[in-house]
C-alpha cells in the first residue's frame, strides 16, 4: 500500500505547510496549505517563493481542488502540487490532469489500482495543463496552435 | 449523424474496462457501497426502490437504427422487456443487476454508445432540438456544436465534482423546443453578419427553486465556445455553494451574484482563458459538421397526401411537421398511447421503430424531451406504410402536444426520491379526456408531472404543471399554470391548496373547463391563462 505517491523527479517538500490565511503574513514561508474556499490565485503573486503547495479535499465530493490547481499551473507554478485527505484512487487521473504531481491520501493507495487507473486512458478530450495532445489535436496535427 | 473515430471509440472502451474493474471490487467486497456510489453514478447506475436503474446517454437524442435495436436488445436481455425515454433524451432501464452492468455498457460500445456521465455532480448529457437539421427555422444545425460539447464535457477532469449535476442544451431556431432556457447553461446559435456564435444563457433550472436563465452573452464566436463555457463552468465549480444541496445548482449562484456579476466574473475568467489554447481549430467542428451534412434527399417528390383514411389524416395533423425539403416530413411517433406509461417503449416497438427509420429516415431517429420519438428524413409518399406499421404495435396515437401527451418522471413507482406516484396520475387524466376529438378541441395542451419536488417531469413548465408532494403520509398534488418550456419560457404559479390523486384529476378537468368558457378563437390554453390571469381558475377549483 502506497500512502505518498509522487511523480517529480525532485525530494518531496518537507517543510509544514502554513495555512493560507498564516501565509500571507509570514514571507519565508515556502510551503502552503490550502482549503477548499481559499483563493488559489490570492497566491499567484508569490509563487516565486512557493515550493510546495497542498491542496486539501476534505470530502472527495468538493472538487474546488481541481480548479484551484489548475489555476496554479496556468499561472506557471512548476513546484510540488501536492492533494492531500480524501483523496481516492480513481481520482488520481483527473488530479493529474489539473496538475497534481504529488498525493498523500488519508486512506493508502493500492499501488495495482494507481497503475491500472493511469494506464486506463490513452486518450482525453480536452487540453489542460498536463501536456497531453488532446484528441483534437491528434485529429488536425498541421493546424493546431500550443 | 455522428460517427466514432479510433480516439472516441478507445475512450468509450477504456471506460467500460474501468468500470468493469470498479464493479468487481465491489462485488468483491473491496469497495464498499459508499466508496462505490459515486463511481457508479458518473455512469449513470442509481439504486433504486427495487433495483438498480441504468441510464444510457443518447447524445443530443440523436440515435441510428443498429443504436435503437442495440436498446432494444438490452431491454430484452437484460431488463423487463421494455426501457424509459426520459426528459433528457436518454433511455433508463429499471431492473438492472449490477454484474450485468459492465456487460451492457460494452455492448453499448460496439455501437458507439456508453452511460458516461448521465449522473452524478458533473456535466450530464447534450441535449439539443429534436429537428435539429430538418427544420426550415434554424440558422445552423447545432448537433455539431452540442458533439463538440460533448467530447469536450466527456472526463473533463476539472468538472467531475461540481456542486451539483450540470446540463447544457443547444439550439438553433427561434422556436425553442428544447425548454432550452431551464438548463444550466442553455445555448442559442444566432448568426450576426452572417456569421454564426453562441448567445449563452446560465442559471436556468427546474427542481425546488425552478429559474428561467438570464442571457450573459449575447455572441460567443464559434472559435472561443469551449473556453468561454469553461470559464463560465469554472466559477461555478469554485464559488457554486456546496453546503445546501438543495442550493448547490448554479441557478442559486447566478440568482445570488446576480447575473451581471456573474457575467463579470465569467468574462474575468475568460479573458484569462482564452491565453491558453483551449479551443479546438476550426477544422475540428469542421470536421464534426462533415458527419450532419444534408442526406442525400430526392428531388421531385409529391407533397400531396392521400388523406381518405380518416384516422390517417387525423394522425397527420397531429404528429407530422413540416420539413425543410420539399416531399418529406417530420414524423412524432408518441410514446403516450391512452393508459400506457409515458415514455415507455418495449423492445417490440423499440425494434419496429428501428426498422422504420432504417427502411424510411436515412437511418436516423430522435428522442424528445417530451418522452416521443421523431423519424426525421420521411418521404410523405411513405407516411401511410408508416402509420400502418406504427398502429400495429400502439404507437399510432395521434396526441402530439395534446392533454394526453404528458410528461411524467418515473415517480413513486420507481424512484427512491419520489414522494407521490406520477405514472397513475397520467393515467388517470389521460383516461378522463380519452375522447380524441375533446383533446383536439384542447387544443396544445402541455400538461407535466413530477413526483417530488425535484421537478424530473418539468411541471414547473407544464402549461398544466402537477406536482407530488407528502402530506403527513398520503400523496398529495399540487396544481399549477401557465409554466412554458417554450421560447416565451415562463414558471407555472400554483393554485392553491392540493388535491387527492382523483381529485386532481377532477381539477384539471376544471380547469379546462374554464379555458373553453374563456378562450377567444385561436386562444391555447396557455395564452388565454396568460390573458385571464389566475382568478378564474381559482374561483372554478376552491370557490
Amino acid at each position: 500500500m502506497v500512502d505518498f505517491l509522487s511523480f517529480r523527479d525532485d525530494e518531496p517538500g518537507q517543510e509544514p505547510a502554513v495555512t493560507f490565511e498564516a501565509f500571507a503574513g509570514q514571507t519565508n514561508a515556502t510551503a502552503v496549505r490550502i482549503e477548499p474556499g481559499d483563493d488559489a490565485r490570492a497566491l499567484l503573486p508569490s509563487l516565486d517563493r512557493i515550493s510546495l503547495v497542498e491542496v486539501n479535499f476534505p470530502v472527495f465530493g468538493d472538487g474546488r481542488g481541481y480548479s484551484a490547481a489548475r489555476i496554479l499551473r496556468e499561472a506557471g507554478y512548476t513546484g510540488e502540487l501536492r492533494a492531500v485527505g480524501d483523496v481516492l484512487v480513481d481520482q488520481i487521473v483527473a488530479m493529474r490532469r489539473c496538475g497534481f504531481d504529488s498525493f498523500r491520501p488519508d486512506h493508502p493507495f493500492d499501488q495495482t489500482a494507481v497503475d491500472a487507473a493511469l494506464a486506463r486512458y490513452a486518450d482525453v478530450y480536452q487540453k489542460t495543463v498536463d501536456g497531453r495532445a488532446p484528441v483534437w489535436a491528434k485529429r488536425h496535427p498541421e493546424t493546431t496552435h500550443g | 449523424m455522428y460517427r466514432y473515430d479510433q480516439y472516441d471509440q478507445s475512450i468509450v472502451e477504456a471506460r467500460v474496462a474501468e468500470f468493469r474493474d470498479q464493479t468487481a471490487r465491489r462485488l468483491s467486497g473491496a469497495l464498499t457501497e459508499d466508496q462505490f456510489k459515486p463511481l457508479r453514478l458518473t455512469n449513470g447506475l442509481y439504486l433504486q426502490l427495487h433495483a438498480y436503474m441504468l441510464r444510457v446517454a443518447i447524445p443530443y437524442g440523436t440515435l441510428s437504427g443498429r443504436q435503437m435495436r442495440m436498446l432494444a436488445h438490452i431491454a430484452r436481455k437484460y431488463d423487463r422487456d421494455y426501457g424509459h425515454f426520459t426528459t433528457r433524451q436518454n433511455i433508463q432501464y429499471n431492473w438492472i443487476k449490477l454484474e450485468d452492468a459492465p456487460d451492457i455498457l460494452a455492448e453499448l460500445a460496439t455501437v458507439e454508445m456508453h452511460a458516461i456521465q448521465t449522473s452524478g455532480n458533473c456535466i450530464r448529457n447534450i441535449s439539443s432540438d429534436q429537428y435539429a437539421g430538418v427544420s426550415a427555422d434554424e440558422v445552423a444545425d447545432p448537433r455539431p456544436w452540442a458533439e463538440l460539447l460533448r467530447q469536450w464535457s466527456s472526463f473533463h477532469p476539472e468538472f467531475s465534482y461540481l456542486p451539483r449535476k450540470f446540463k447544457i442544451a443547444v439550439i438553433a431556431s427561434p422556436e425553442d423546443r428544447a425548454a432550452m432556457r431551464l438548463h444550466d447553461i442553455g445555448i442559442e446559435l444566432v448568426q450576426r453578419d452572417g456569421v454564426v456564435g453562441a448567445r449563452v444563457f446560465a442559471g436556468g433550472g427546474m427542481g425546488r427553486t425552478p429559474m428561467v436563465a438570464p442571457e450573459i452573452r449575447d455572441f460567443v464566436p464559434e472559435s472561443d465556445l469551449i473556453s468561454y463555457v469553461e470559464a463560465a463552468l469554472r466559477v461555478y465549480n469554485r464559488y457554486g455553494r456546496r453546503d445546501n444541496k438543495y442550493k448547490a445548482r448554479i441557478k442559486i449562484l447566478v440568482h445570488e451574484l446576480g447575473a451581471d456579476e456573474y457575467r463579470r466574473q465569467v468574462e474575468e475568467e475568460f479573458a484569462a482563458m482564452k491565453q491558453l489554447g483551449l479551443d479546438p481549430p476550426t477544422a475540428e467542428l469542421d470536421r464534426i459538421r462533415g458527419y450532419f451534412a444534408d442526406p442525400a434527399y430526392e428531388s421531385g417528390l409529391p407533397d400531396s397526401v392521400d388523406r381518405s383514411d380518416p384516422a390517417f389524416a387525423l394522425w397527420i395533423d397531429q404528429n407530422v411537421k413540416a420539413h425543410k425539403q420539399p416531399g418529406y416530413a417530420i414524423v412524432n411517433i408518441s410514446l403516450k398511447p391512452a393508459g400506457g406509461i409515458p415514455g415507455d417503449a418495449s423492445s417490440a416497438q423499440i425494434d419496429l421503430v428501428a426498422d422504420l427509420a432504417e427502411r424510411y429516415s436515412m437511418d436516423e431517429l430522435r428522442v424528445t424531451h417530451a418522452q416521443n420519438l421523431v423519424l426525421p428524413y420521411v418521404r410523405k409518399a411513405d407516411l401511410f406504410a408508416i402509420w400502418q406499421a406504427l398502429d400495429d404495435v400502439g404507437l399510432a396515437e395521434a396526441n402530439l402536444d395534446l392533454i394526453s401527451d404528458i410528461i411524467a418522471c418515473p415517480g413513486l413507482d420507481y424512484c427512491s426520491l419520489a414522494n407521490a406516484r406520477s405514472i397513475t396520475v397520467a393515467q388517470k387524466i389521460a383516461n378522463r379526456f380519452a375522447d380524441p376529438a375533446r383533446q383536439r378541441d384542447l387544443g396544445e395542451l402541455k400538461l407535466k408531472i413530477s413526483g417530488c419536488i425535484n421537478a424530473c417531469g418539468h411541471h414547473h413548465a407544464g402549461h398544466i404543471g402537477i406536482l407530488g408532494v407528502d402530506r403527513k403520509g398520503v400523496e398529495n398534488y399540487q396544481l399549477s399554470l401557465g409554466g412554458s418550456g417554450a421560447e416565451d419560457a415562463s414558471l407555472g404559479a400554483i393554485t392553491g391548496p392540493g388535491f387527492d390523486e382523483n381529485g386532481i384529476v377532477d381539477a384539471v378537468e376544471k380547469v379546462t373547463d374554464i379555458y373553453v368558457r374563456e378562450r377567444t378563437a385561436g386562444e391555447r390554453f396557455l395564452d388565454t391563462y396568460r390573458r385571464i390571469g389566475m382568478k378564474p381558475f381559482k374561483e372554478a377549483l376552491y370557490g
